[in-house]
């Protein structure tokens, strides 16, 4: 069953399941808190071998869904950690049409692990959003967050929804309770909560201080809540699950991979950077 | 997404280009809200709270008083005789930004966000700045009310503009440098929306251009509106008739649209924006975004950038800071796709001769920026009657390009 079968914005459930629904539907029959890394592409390495390689190590150590950054030359909402990665990437020439190689590639031996791309709009605009939509279905894309991107914009909605691509859409400690319904009302796969006022890979989340409005969007909500912002390792995942269905956490691993040599190094990095997470999720789960 | 082709509101059968942006902040396709979410609701504060202050008689009056007082408006419009004896044209007429406090428009704006930045009870201003002069005219406002500010500058920038930075530091901001990117106007303004995201509670970012998502370019234009509004009535007033053609610098467009908005309604004006065509545009190192870029999404709005294929943002290259800049203000990109404004380059070197030819003949340093603009404003005279008027706003002096002038020559100072 659909863990979201309540959300009005999808006219059948038929229509809507995708890999995130799957995913998250087997996680809640779980008990368990979802992993969600984030990379970005071309970084630490612009080859798809490079690309692949960390890929399904983060599966393979336990991520339940993948986002995978498109890099661009502006990314205003992010900090120093993924700003670089977007810069070392971009260096190497790593655009869409790469972006979209790493994806094929990668489906080609997952077709079950849910990826989410995410970036900024002026790229997708100027590729063409229909058709940018229609590649990125085809590839196996399963969600996009546009972190520009008007997120009541109902023409690249349902654009995306003739897809089956999820518009992951984005709360933060800013939003009022009024447009936090109306988002939560309208979202598609996940919500994705922002833990704090700023850039990506800022301070370190305080997990209390969420609380209350994690708790308050997951009763609104007709899908799974998943956090992001300020999560850096295991301690501080293991303290946003207390009230998340997933954890986001990103610029500490992007960071982390920065070093790689090779895609085995960094293949080997991401394991390693993961899978305490996940052993601290499931601890968590089992205590 | 870009969403459905509005129609253009019209009264009777000619557009009202007084009636933009509409309530979604949006000139036609263009302006609009392009933010990460948690800029949302700060964003919609600071649209409804503007709109209340310009409702407010009060406030109006104050900043009446301020542009008068502090900035010393009006500036003049000055005939430019031997210049326009030297072109052999139509009389070419300077609006004196560059007299104002500061030495350029910019202050018309900062004076203005800094009234609202007190009202809304913020205690910390953060500016982006290209030239230096935005961030001068912030930190002059800053000092003046007691607040704390901070300035971003791209590390290219700092380099090219010493003595901007320095004054800065003299009022008393701080000046941070950016590394990221191509360490120029636009990296400097996606730090302080980096900024602004962090501190977003106590903090008001004073945008210094016409572009960013909504008010900020309604906003700004409203501040710089001043400039078209004086001009118009300055024109009535001596000559007893407007202008044939008016002419501005664009980077981001502020000093243009705030003398082109008085005249927008006025169909028998010609309006002309002038771009920094930089080594020529076929060159590729230039910031022409209306002359040579497409329809885009850059720092939350949507309008005309410089970006490859793959929609990165593209270097810019020109001889000026302020006009360094791969976007253009939304208005802009409406008047050009509405066919009410051109927008034409004018490269580094033509931009040189004018400024020499201004010094020469009329005992006016243009700022380099402005120096563009009286190169279009040369053309125009050229192409009018002895009898027409040219309006050239010159929106800033050049003290601040003495070093990058005798740089370019050659010359040691």
């Amino acid at each position: 069953m659909s863990v979201h079968s309540l959300s009005p914005a999808f006219p059948t459930a038929a229509a809507r399941m995708n890999r995130i629904d799957q995913r998250f539907a087997e996680l809640k029959a779980a008990g368990r808190t979802g992993l969600i890394p984030f990379v970005t592409a071309g970084d630490p390495r612009a080859d798809i071998e490079s690309n692949l390689a960390v890929l399904r190590a983060l599966v393979d150590a336990g991520a339940d869904l993948v986002e995978l950054g498109m890099p661009f030359s502006d990314p205003m909402a992010d900090g120093p950690a993924i700003q670089r990665a977007s810069e070392r990437a971009l260096a190497r020439r790593v655009g869409l049409t790469r972006v979209l190689e790493i994806v094929r590639a990668f489906r080609a031996g997952d077709a079950r692990t849910p990826l989410v791309l995410m970036g900024y709009l002026n790229p997708i605009e100027i590729r063409g959003v229909a058709g940018f939509a229609d590649e990125a279905a085809a590839a196996g894309v399963d969600g996009l967050l546009l972190v520009d991107a008007p997120q009541d914009d109902e023409a690249l909605l349902a654009l995306l929804q003739d897809r089956r691509l999820h518009l992951i859409r984005l709360v933060a400690p800013t939003t009022g309770p009024e447009r936090m319904r109306a988002l939560a009302r309208r979202a598609g796969g996940f919500l994705y909560f922002v833990s704090m006022a700023g850039t990506t890979g800022a301070a370190r989340v305080d997990a209390g201080a969420i609380e209350a409005q994690v708790v308050a969007l997951r009763h609104m909500a007709p899908v799974p809540v998943a956090v992001g912002f300020g999560i850096k390792d295991a301690e501080s995942a293991r303290a946003v699950a207390h009230c998340a269905d997933a954890v986001v956490i990103g610029s500490a691993l992007v960071d982390h991979l920065a070093r790689a040599a090779d895609a085995a190094e960094a293949a080997q990095l991401a394991a390693q950077f993961i899978a305490p997470i996940r052993t601290a999720l499931d601890a968590r789960q089992a205590a | 997404m870009r969403s459905t082709v509005k129609p253009l509101r019209k009264t009777g059968t000619e557009i009202d280009f007084h009636a933009y942006p509409d309530a979604q902040g949006r000139f036609g396709d263009y302006g609009g809200v392009y933010v990460a979410e948690t800029l949302i609701a700060p964003l919609h504060e600071l649209t409804e709270t503007y709109l209340r202050l310009r409702d407010d008689p009060a406030f109006q009056a104050e900043l009446e008083r301020d542009l008068k007082h502090y900035v010393g408006r009006p500036s003049p419009i000055y005939h430019a005789a031997r210049l326009s004896r030297e072109v052999g044209g139509a009389r070419i007429l300077l609006k004196r930004e560059d007299l104002n406090h500061t030495g350029a428009h910019k202050i018309n704006n900062t004076v203005g966000q800094a009234m609202v930045a007190k009202r809304m009870g913020k205690t910390r201003i953060i500016a982006e700045t290209g030239a230096g002069q935005h961030g001068v005219a912030s930190a002059t406002v800053a000092a003046r009310l007691g607040l704390q500010c901070v300035v971003y500058m791209g590390e290219t920038d700092i380099a090219r503009q010493a003595i901007n930075v320095y004054r800065m530091k003299l009022l008393g901001a701080a000046v941070v440098p950016v590394s990221a990117g191509s360490k120029t106007l636009k990296d400097a303004l996606n730090e302080a929306l980096r900024d602004w995201v962090t501190n977003v509670r106590d903090t008001f970012y004073i945008i210094g251009t016409v572009a960013g998502p909504h008010p900020y370019p309604m906003m700004v234009r409203d501040f710089n509106a001043v400039v078209g509004r004086e001009a118009r009535a300055q024109m009535l007033d001596e000559y007893g008739r407007l202008p044939d053609a008016i002419t501005a610098c664009v980077g981001g467009g502020s000093n243009a649209i705030g003398l082109f908005h008085a005249f927008l309604n006025d169909r028998d004006v010609r309006i002309v924006g002038a771009e920094a065509a930089g080594e020529g545009i076929a060159s590729g190192h230039h910031a022409a975004s209306l002359a040579a870029g497409r329809p885009g999404v850059l720092h939350g709005n949507r309008t005309y950038v410089l970006c490859d294929d793959d929609g990165q943002i593209t270097e810019t290259h020109s001889i000026s800071a302020g006009l360094d800049y791969p976007g253009v203000g939304p208005e802009h990109a409406f008047l050009k796709d509405a066919g009410r404004a051109q927008y034409v380059g004018v490269t580094d070197a033509e931009a040189m001769q004018a400024f020499h030819l201004l010094a020469r003949t009329e005992g006016i340093l243009a700022a380099l920026e402005s120096a563009h603009a009286v190169a279009q404003a040369v053309r125009l005279a050229r192409e009018l009657p002895r009898d027409g008027i040219v309006l050239c706003n010159l929106s800033g002096r050049g003290d601040k390009d003495v070093h990058t002038i005798a740089a370019r020559e050659g010359i040691t100072l």
